[in-house]
């Protein structure tokens, strides 16, 4: 099995707040990794880590067998990893500016120059893929927030991504809309997609993912399958946690 | 004696083909100085808010400098101080061109780092995280967005500097005020020549507000 993402004794600091504390992690090809955990505990910090968006103070990490050192910001080998792993934010990020399809169309274009023709085929695809392809020459904003969110995951697949990050996807939605963005990652995790997913749809993580991680302010203290992390949990954090969300 | 003043249709019509010649004027400083302007204005701009204090200090600097200062007190520097410092006299068209660039090129500025700054951090890491540079995450993500913001503001220092060339009549540039000035020494009819120099300075703002009215209504329907 080859390790996409590896990392070992993460630190990082925002100031003199520990955010990260010794991060040991590693996730296998074709493997769906949910991380859960209160709001402030560092598990967004965590994903954002492994595609640069965050540098780190000290430990090791490497994504796809490329190492960024810490505090590196190395403009080389931060733009070849982030060509091979996708993100989906909870904002959605996508760009006002460009229709739908633009949108998709961009980073195929500037970044791997594909001709437009290719980028155009791809897009549509795409879109067709997750479920809004009669949309693609409106701009975001004309398009509800479930909508935005599957432009923006089929934006981050257009560049054939080998890793998936996904920063609380759903966290924005209307509650009607988060099934229909849940759907689509479950369809990419059913194909074998790789997938590092922060979020809080607990019912998702117990069904999709391989592999349940709960950090407690900025540690691992529980890790295991979603079965025994949800029904069994060794850790009394991890415990108090899940009797809080799990509640209602 | 009663004194009747009588406002003199006459006179006021007499004076536009003389006071019209310093229109090329008004709109050639205008629109040169606002052109450069605006690309020290991006220059500048940009600068102010990188991170590297030898880019950002000097753009601070010159935004300070030229915001701070009178435009008109700047103009007679560039045209009765400077020649002392180069060794040749400048012309005043040249002079009344790089006032308006530099000082509405400092205003530009600012309002080049607010449109950029107002754009949200998410669009460049969004764009990051696709791959692209900063380069381009900056050129095709946030500077289209942040260019539609700027349109209002930028139309609006238009006006200002428009208005501002008005200043220049004191270094004799044949402009608007100018021509109006010389057309009275004649004439003395102040209040026409005036009147009709207001209304040609509100016919060229006039015309450039409704020009930014269809263009930001064009480009904004698209965000």
């Amino acid at each position: 099995m080859t390790q996409i993402v590896k990392m070992k004794g993460m630190n990082k600091y925002f100031g003199s707040l520990h955010v990260l504390k010794e991060i040991d992690l590693t996730v296998e090809q074709g493997e769906v990794v949910v991380i859960i955990g209160a709001s402030g505990s560092g598990k967004s910090t965590l994903i954002r880590c492994v595609n640069g968006l965050e540098e780190f103070e000290s430990g090791q990490l490497e994504v796809d067998s490329q190492p960024l050192a810490p505090k590196s910001g190395n403009p080389k080998s931060l733009a070849e990893i982030r060509k091979e792993v996708g993100m989906v934010f909870q904002q959605f990020n996508l760009f006002p500016h460009l229709t739908v399809k633009k949108n998709i169309m961009l980073a195929p274009q500037k970044v791997k120059n594909a001709p437009e023709v290719i980028a155009n085929a791809t897009a549509e695809r795409l879109l067709n893929r997750v479920g809004i392809g009669n949309q693609a020459d409106k701009y975001p904003s004309q398009l509800s927030g479930g909508q935005q969110q599957r432009v923006a995951i089929a934006r981050a697949l257009a560049m054939d991504p080998r890793l998936m990050l996904f920063d609380e996807p759903t966290s924005a939605l209307d509650p009607e809309m988060i099934g229909e963005v849940l759907d689509v990652m479950r369809e990419l995790a059913k194909e074998g997609m790789t997938m590092m997913v922060v979020t809080h749809e607990m019912g998702f993580a117990r069904e999709v993912a391989d592999r349940v991680i709960y950090i407690h302010e900025g540690q691992i203290v529980e890790e295991g399958k979603p079965a025994d992390v949800f029904d069994n949990p060794q850790n009394e954090r991890t415990q108090a946690f899940l009797s809080r969300v799990l509640a209602h | 004696m009663e004194f009747q003043f009588q406002f003199d249709w006459q006179a006021a019509i007499d004076s536009i083909p003389f006071i019209i010649k310093g229109i090329p004027y008004t709109l050639l400083i205008s629109f040169g100085g606002l052109v450069i302007g605006f690309a020290l204005g991006i220059i500048f701009g940009l600068l102010s808010i990188n991170k590297k204090w030898f880019f950002k200090w000097p753009a601070t600097a010159y935004i300070e400098i030229f915001r701070g200062t009178p435009i008109l007190v700047q103009v007679l520097f560039i045209f009765y101080g400077l020649p002392d410092l180069i060794g040749a006299p400048v012309d005043p068209l040249t002079a009344g061109i790089a006032a308006i660039a530099l000082n509405s090129g400092a205003y530009i500025s600012e309002v080049v780092r607010g449109g950029v700054q107002s754009i949200d951090k998410g669009q460049t890491e969004a764009g990051l995280s696709l791959g692209l540079s900063r380069t381009q995450t900056f050129w095709s993500i946030t500077w289209p967005q942040a260019f539609r913001r700027m349109i209002p503001p930028l139309g609006n220092q238009a006006i200002v500097s428009i208005k501002d060339t008005s200043l220049f009549s004191v270094i004799g540039v044949g402009e608007l005020v100018r021509q109006g000035q010389i057309y009275i020494a004649n004439t003395f009819t102040a209040f026409e020549v005036y009147f009709v120099v207001a209304i040609l300075y509100l016919a060229i703002t006039l015309s450039l507000s409704l020009i930014l009215r269809l263009v930001e209504r064009r480009g904004l329907a698209s965000v």
